[in-house]
């Protein structure tokens, strides 16, 4: 069996954090979740990192590995060369607790304040009779919350106040199927200096998303509905 | 009233406890050494059980499945797909358990209905075409780790305090009566004193840890179990063998991705489960034989976790025997006041077992306060980040 060498940040807020090595033996068919999960297990457990369903549905074992944002769940190890150091470091632009671990809530409020709801109807499957007793065939949103896209995304970096790319997705998901939402209310909020006009399409968003969200396209469809709202406006001289 | 109840584990069955405890007007305290669902909870198979599985070998779990089933169904439907499933016939074998299983679960109260194969095919039109018969029943599929956030987002609300990365390390003791637990938070390193009236053990496959560290015993068997998920969402539905619960015989689809489980064998610690390749293998192959190509499209996560199974003497160690209700041990029998553990059961059958677990807190302290959860819809999980 081989074995892996991780190089997982390590630290507490107040400190200065470092790089430390760990090795650890699992086979190429084991997941970096798995190698993490180890070393917390066998041997050091003051180590600090989130995760919970491993499969990609939960979005809690987000991290950047070798620079790049990655769910740790759907890493496989046999991307990786056994000689060459994996190293793990908390995703960007969330507070730091501690380790591989930081504080989510900021983007939870946020996806809060859209009112984005997690079940929608399934458009993969919508082809099929319905079973007996069933309205409708739903499923989750794609949107995992994991904040992969806001720790990638370069704007984040530069303004805090900017409503990341999975919230703007999350807007973009909600006026084309409200269920139930204020959609005047979503429009404002995206129409904002800090909303889908900040966005510089890097599209990095995109590239680390795990689930299909494609952020980057739905900001860009979100500021097509933007600037049709405002031509919109001025033909019928509203507001 | 201000007893205060400390709850350890903030799984689904802790979140629950909690949720409960909390509207019953306690003083709650929720301890969890890891995130949210990092346990048993957060890799579970997100079956939301119609009780058809257990329906002929394990009627009374079967039971309690298909009334928690309707009450989630009221009480979070935020975190729920609620697509039905089917028990299917895959040979001739299986095909002579359909009598039974049918009479089974109208003796359970899980409402089933055979339906014909070509209607089953048009439904799930990746199922093996060489199905003999297909039985639909109202199992469900659920978020883990928002499944537990609802139950503790709704604690908070009323009151309770949830300090995750935090570890219990010892029990305080007056005489023989718990006093409360020395803790160490996960972040600083600290370790510090909580009080309270009542513990409740709620740590899973770990109950059997805690129990030990305040000198009793509790029967639990750690049973883990593989999972296998893939990267494209072959059924909408739950699609499970019509037959007696066995290994790689229940396929839950779920956002985009469907998954295989599950093995069963008993561990000794489940902190760490190497995943046994055999598993692997046994259950691609089992997958195959529900849903042909299941893995192309590719192999997204494999997973394992322990189950908390309660011990019953002279049972098989696979697990496969064991029920799947739950119990709640009132450790004053063994000598020990002011500690409860509640274990075993299924992540369906969380409030249930919360509210068995507070009704013992209730008696242990000389209260009656009924119990509301059935009633009061949780919060959004979002509301545990407010």
């Amino acid at each position: 069996m081989p074995t892996w060498q991780l190089r997982l940040l390590r630290g507490r807020p107040g400190g200065s954090p470092r790089l430390e090595i760990y090795r650890v033996e699992l086979p190429a068919e084991a997941y970096l979740i798995d190698a993490v999960e180890k070393i917390w297990a066998e041997q050091d457990r003051s180590l600090l990192f989130r995760h919970a369903c491993h499969h990609a549905s939960c979005g809690a074992c987000g991290v950047r590995v070798n620079g790049r944002e990655r769910l740790m769940c759907i890493t496989p190890l046999r991307e990786f060369s056994p000689d060459r150091p994996i190293q793990v470091e908390p995703l960007r632009h969330f507070p730091w607790l501690g380790d591989l671990l930081v504080d989510v809530s900021p983007m939870m409020r946020r996806m809060a304040e859209v009112g984005f709801a997690i079940v929608r109807q399934d458009e993969l499957t919508a082809d099929r009779p319905l079973p007996e007793g069933i309205e409708r065939i739903t499923r989750f949103e794609d949107c995992i919350e994991c904040g992969l896209c806001l720790s990638a995304c370069p704007v984040m970096a530069a303004d805090e106040a900017y409503l990341g790319p999975a919230t703007l997705a999350a807007i973009e998901r909600m006026l084309k199927e409200p269920r139930g939402g204020d959609t005047a209310r979503l429009l404002t909020l995206a129409d904002d200096p800090h909303g889908a006009w900040r966005c510089h399409s890097a599209m990095e968003c995109t590239a680390v998303c795990p689930s299909n969200v494609d952020p980057a396209s739905a900001i860009g469809r979100l500021r097509r509905r933007l600037i049709a709202e405002r031509f919109r406006r001025w033909i019928g001289g509203g507001r | 009233m201000s007893y205060h109840v400390i709850v350890i584990g903030a799984g689904s069955t802790g979140a629950a406890v909690a949720h409960d405890l909390a509207l019953r007007g306690f003083r709650v305290t929720v301890v969890e050494r890891g995130e949210v669902a990092s346990g048993t909870s957060g890799r579970n198979h997100c079956l939301l059980h119609s009780g058809g599985r257990y329906a002929m070998r394990d009627p009374e779990s079967a039971r309690e499945c298909i009334e928690e089933n309707m009450i989630l169904r009221r009480i979070m439907p935020e975190a729920l797909e609620l697509n039905d499933g089917l028990f299917v016939a895959l040979d001739e074998q299986d095909l002579a358990w359909k009598e039974r299983f049918l009479a089974a679960c109208e003796e359970c109260g899980i409402p089933a209905r055979e339906i014909p194969v070509r209607q089953a095919l048009a439904l799930e039109p990746h199922l093996n075409p060489n199905i003999l018969a297909a039985v639909q029943v109202p199992d469900g599929v659920f978020e883990p780790f928002r499944f537990c956030l609802s139950f503790l987002a709704t604690a908070r609300r009323n009151g309770a305090t949830v300090l995750t990365y935090t570890e219990v390390v010892d029990f305080v003791f007056q005489g023989r009566t718990v006093a409360g637990v020395r803790v160490r938070d996960r972040r600083t390193g600290e370790e510090r004193v909580i009080g309270g009236d009542i513990v409740v053990n709620a740590a899973g496959p770990w109950s059997g840890r805690i129990a030990a560290m305040a000198g009793v015993d509790v029967p639990v068997v750690p049973t883990a179990g593989v999972m296998i998920s893939v990267g494209r969402r072959w059924n909408r539905m739950v699609i499970n063998r019509l037959n007696m619960p066995g290994d790689g015989d229940i396929i839950v689809p779920q956002r985009r991705t469907a998954i295989i489980g599950t093995t069963s064998w008993r561990v000794e610690d489940p902190d760490f489960i190497p995943i046994p390749e055999d598993h692997v293998r046994l259950l691609l192959d089992r997958a195959e034989r529900f849903i042909p190509g299941y893995t192309r499209g590719g192999i997204r996560g494999i997973f394992a976790v322990a189950r908390p199974l309660v011990g019953r003497r002279g049972v098989a160690a696979d697990g496969r025997e064991l029920s799947r209700t739950f119990e709640c041990f009132d450790h004053a029998a063994d000598g020990v006041e002011g500690f409860v553990t509640i274990t075993g059961g299924k992540m369906t059958t969380a409030r249930a077992m919360a509210e068995k677990a507070v009704d013992v807190v209730c008696a242990k302290l000389g209260l009656e306060i009924p119990c509301r959860t059935r009633e009061v819809p949780l919060l959004s999980y979002r509301a545990f980040f407010d």
